[in-house]
């Protein structure tokens, strides 16, 4: 990832390398995760829990959300104090 | 959101053909999926190097805005922790793993599913995708609720790309660049975190 921040940093002026590497990353992302679905679809055991799944990711994702966005509030509301124009 | 919705798309296709066994065996038998990962993240790596405005965001430099991504991190493993002790058949750290993708699906549901299990890998993926959904559903309660902060917070790493609009519209411009390096750390944060957590557990 550093290496690629690098060579994204040295070939920034050309937009169409840059622009070209987000679709390639798109397009990775879309065959990974296909494969991720033909491995789920091939093992019986993991669509008999499917649903169970979809709760466990749900209840994660609440205490996540809740966890982050709380103590986001607490810190900086009560020990970095805001300041006027700058948030 | 459209962007998720035909990841989601993919990864349906996937689950059908897997399951009608409609792909030839060669597919199945070789493992790409770690050269094709190193790949991703190097090219995840090129986005933000390349990106003029990230690199903006990242001469912002200073404690303060440093805080914004740690306080989610924190805040995150913390809320992860109180719903884990609620749960049973799961070990901590791969309820950590999971929410150590802060919103971001592709990657942290592709690691998961090499470094430990398929089937973690979707509940990752799942995971991930309802934290940008809730994020761009729920911006303006977050915001009147708990300050102008907390969709960056709810939004995690996604607040560099898919939530940094409804971040902007809720939270007001003035959070566009607090939320631009909060989703770059973040983004970056999340290979080595589920990583290392996967490592201990």
């Amino acid at each position: 990832m550093a290496a690629g921040m690098l060579a994204g940093f040295l070939l920034r002026k050309r937009k169409k390398i840059i622009s070209l590497s987000e679709k390639l990353v798109m397009w990775a992302i879309y065959l990974l995760l296909f494969l991720l679905g033909v491995a789920i679809g091939v093992n019986d055991h993991i669509l008999e829990r499917f649903a169970d799944m979809g709760l466990l990711a749900l209840a994660i994702t609440i205490g996540g959300v809740a966890g982050s966005i709380l103590m986001g509030w607490l810190v900086f509301t009560f020990v970095l104090k805001p300041k006027p124009g700058n948030p | 959101m459209r962007n998720s919705l035909i990841i989601l798309l993919f990864f349906a296709a996937g689950v059908l053909s897997g399951f009608y066994e409609i792909l030839p065996g060669w597919i199945l038998a070789n493992d790409y999926s770690t050269w094709a990962l190193y790949a991703l993240m190097f090219l995840v790596g090129v986005g933000i190097g390349g990106d003029e405005r990230s690199l903006k965001a990242l001469a912002q430099f200073n404690f303060r805005i440093f805080m914004v991504p740690v306080t989610t991190i924190l805040g995150t493993f913390l809320g992860v922790t109180v719903v884990y002790v609620f749960l049973s058949h799961v070990t901590l750290a791969e309820v950590l793993a999971v929410g150590a993708g802060f919103g971001y699906y592709s990657l942290s549901s592709i690691i998961i599913s090499d470094l430990h299990s398929a089937e973690l890998g979707v509940v990752a993926l799942l995971a991930n995708v309802m934290r940008e959904i809730i994020t761009l559903v729920m911006a303006p309660l977050f915001v009147r609720y708990f300050g102008r902060l907390a969709p960056v917070s709810s939004g995690g790493a996604t607040s560099m790309d898919t939530t940094l609009p409804i971040i902007s519209a809720t939270s007001g411009k003035e959070y566009v660049i607090t939320a631009l390096f909060h989703g770059i750390i973040l983004t970056i944060s999340v290979p080595f975190l589920v990583a290392i957590i996967l490592s201990l557990g």
